[in-house]
């Protein structure tokens, strides 16, 4: 089983990301993360979609969601040919005696500090599925409150572009 | 000009030339209606939406034309799912239109409000839930569209109240572009010559045809090239009918409730051609060990079914007649003498066989469809329910034309049989109509007596009564050590005396001397007529 990110331009109604969402559990396809918004067309959404299936799965998800009427286009983005970012937000305990320790790691980390209580700190991270995962690692010790994560966004690397030509 | 959306409904589907809709009415769906009044559309009242939806698509498989059904809000359209998951998992092109509790009450979970949209999902091929009544006019088209091409299958327009009685300018759409919707007809004209060149090489080649030699009218195409290439036919239980039943190089129905000769070919074959059919687990179990073997060619217009069951060696997306057409101008002429000479030892050593018992007190199912089968004309339309009675008929009943035999094939709805009958009748007034029934699918939907009887429809049923749920009951004879459970229908009506109350005629026999005579009497009007059999509990299904 391998991890695909699956990049899909869907008209932007009411309803469509119940129809993608309906047709990965009809079809008993699990879904990693989804991430949804607006592009640079308003009528058009963009999906990323992280599938952990083999080659036949994903082969088979791509091809049934290219049959919903909302679906546009679909691509299936290669690691190395594309960048991706998630964005998570963490709670982690503080006390005078760790809340150093914490700031110098997400220093290392290029993370930042966004919310400071007398006993927590809430990081912003941003970075590839690994980043986030190695910091939150290394939070663990000092007692994580909660985690918020967005899905991953991905987007081709150079010149090439997704768009809503032809299907 | 100014039109209320009911209005606009009932214009849609004039300008879509429908002049036939079967539905039930609700408060939800009266201001629609209220402006079919207005119109000539013929609407069938049935007496249950799930009767509605499957007269549709019974009306659909015989006309070729979309069929329509109409249901009001919350239980009217659940009602109609049952027919709309059944027209979808065997591709009939329907239009369902319910009508919905008023846009400002969506969600407050007020009398009669159900989310049909949200329900039907996962098995229709678009939906709509129209939230302004000048999108309507564009979404009619789209519905229509999206049904009839392609791949077909059911649409659901659901139509709030408010909506359909808000106004807008009518203007009908000529064209309509739907970016996410593009299917393709024609297949790739490489891939084509690979199975030109494929055939050239094959010893032992098969044709499997589907359901979609059915829906895009290929049969003569199918035919040609049959004839040409000297490969003999297989049919799913949805292609029954793409070549005629008594055809020489037919080979019956294939899979786990099909004839000997065709599944020995189907595994005996250096050559499969999957064409307009989408391997389901009743017609290829066990595909993979068939793919090991030979050459696949697999024709779909969806792309998502070619790879979804078997692996294709030569996989096509197009149209199946499209693709016959080019195959035709290239493909070479064959004779696979040895390979034919095989299937016809086959044949002959295991032919599909019945006893016949004259002292018996029973009637024997397969006896009365093959008798039946030289009785009626060419474009005598079969319909059936599900269970024995539909493997009895999918065997026994010689089909000769293609769309003429109507059955559940996907899905395997029972109380499809004379709904669909309704809707097959209502279509082609001047073919006869027969439905094949058992008693406990009878019983799901024979309420729709009621409906052959307002409209003077001359449908004939066969009743196989064995007082049993047949299939079911085998299946715990074999797999379940022969503990029945909740099999026996304990005190069923009587069937003569039921449609009598209609004030249809009809008679029981129980012997097979008898059968030739009721047959006779069933077909020599064009009134309904009821024929039960009783039928031996221990009569199997193959």
């Amino acid at each position: 089983m391998a991890k695909h990110t699956l990049s899909i331009l869907v008209e932007n109604h009411a309803g469509v990301l119940s129809r993608v969402a309906g047709l990965f559990s009809r079809r008993g396809f699990n879904i990693d993360s989804l991430a949804v918004g607006v592009t640079e067309n308003p009528d058009i959404s963009r999906m990323t979609i992280v599938v952990d299936g083999d080659d036949y799965i994903v082969e088979q998800v791509s091809k049934q969601l290219n049959k919903l009427v909302d679906v546009i286009k679909i691509k299936n983005l290669d690691d190395s040919e594309s960048v991706s970012r998630e964005l998570a937000l963490i709670k982690v305990s503080a006390t005078a005696s760790t809340r150093s320790e914490i700031v110098q790691l997400v220093e290392i980390f290029r993370a930042n500090i966004i919310d400071v209580s007398r006993n927590t700190l809430t990081i912003e991270i941003s970075g590839d599925t690994d980043k986030v995962k190695a910091l939150e690692d290394l939070l663990r010790q000092f007692g994580i409150k909660e985690i918020v994560r967005t899905g991953l966004i991905a987007i081709e690397r150079g010149n090439k572009v997704i768009n809503a030509g032809e299907k | 000009m100014k039109l209320t959306g009911a209005q606009v409904i009932v214009k849609a589907l004039e300008h879509e030339k429908i002049n036939t809709i079967f539905g039930y009415p609700g408060a939800a769906i009266c201001p629609f209606y209220n402006a079919l009044l207005d119109s000539d559309i013929k609407h069938i009242l049935t007496r249950h939406e799930q009767g509605a939806a499957h007269a549709a698509s019974g009306y659909a498989r015989v006309t070729g034309k979309t069929g329509v059904c109409v249901a009001t809000s919350g239980p009217g359209a659940t009602n109609l799912i049952t027919g709309i998951a059944t027209a979808y998992m065997d591709s009939i092109p329907m239009v369902a239109i319910t009508g919905q509790v008023s846009t400002e009450m969506i969600g407050r979970d007020v009398f009669q409000e159900a989310d049909i949209t949200g329900a039907t999902a996962p098995f229709c091929k678009h939906s709509y839930l129209v939230k302004k009544t000048e999108d309507l006019p564009r979404v009619m088209k789209e519905a229509f569209y999206i049904a009839s091409t392609g791949r077909p299958g059911p649409v659901v327009v659901d139509v709030p109240i408010d909506v359909q009685n808000g106004e807008t300018d009518f203007e009908y759409p000529e064209s309509i572009e739907i970016r996410g919707y593009k299917p393709k007809y024609k297949g790739h004209p490489m891939q084509i010559r690979k199975v030109a060149v494929a055939i050239k090489e094959a010893k032992s080649p098969v044709i499997c045809a589907g359901g979609g030699i059915i829906s895009s009218g290929a049969s003569e195409l199918l035919l040609k090239l049959a004839e040409k290439c000297n490969i003999p036919v297989t049919t799913t239980l949805m292609g029954k009918g793409a070549i005629p039943c008594r055809h020489k190089l037919n080979l019956g129905m294939l899979g786990s409730h099909g004839s000997y000769v065709a599944n020995y070919a189907v595994h005996h074959a250096d050559l499969l051609i999957i064409l307009g059919a989408r391997v389901g687990d009743r017609a290829m179990g066990t595909a993979y060990k068939i793919a090991e073997k030979a050459t696949v060619v697999h024709i779909d217009i969806d792309p998502a079914e070619i790879g979804k069951n078997i692996h294709a060696t030569i996989p096509i997306v197009g149209d199946a007649g499209a693709v016959l057409a080019d195959l035709l101008e290239i493909v070479e002429e064959s004779s696979f003498d040895e390979w034919n000479k095989t299937i016809e030892r086959i044949k002959t050593e295991h032919p599909q066989k019945y006893v016949l018992r004259e002292e018996s007190e029973y009637v024997n199912p397969k006896y009365v469809l093959s008798v039946m089968s030289d009785m009626v004309d060419e474009d005598t339309i079969v319909t059936t329910e599900v269970g024995q009675n539909q493997i009895w008929a999918a065997n026994y009943f010689k089909t000769k034309k293609p769309g003429t035999f109507i059955s559940s094939g996907g899905m395997g709805t029972m109380g499809y049989g004379l709904p669909s009958a309704v809707g097959a009748k209502i279509g082609r007034p001047e073919s006869k109509v027969i439905t094949i029934s058992g008693d406990g699918s009878f019983q799901m939907s024979m309420q729709e007596l009621g409906t052959v009887k307002q409209y003077r429809l001359g449908i004939k049923i066969i009743v196989f009564n064995n007082s049993r749920l047949g299939m079911v009951r085998e299946l715990q004879k074999v797999k379940y050590c022969g503990r029945y459970s909740q099999v026996y229908m304990e005190d069923n009506p009587d069937f003569v005396q039921l449609v009598g109350a209609y004030g249809f005629r009809g008679e029981r026999i129980s012997r097979n001397s008898e059968v030739k005579g009721a047959l006779e009497r069933m077909l020599s009007d064009d009134e309904p007529y009821l024929v039960e059999c009783i039928v031996d509990p221990e009569e199997r299904t193959l």
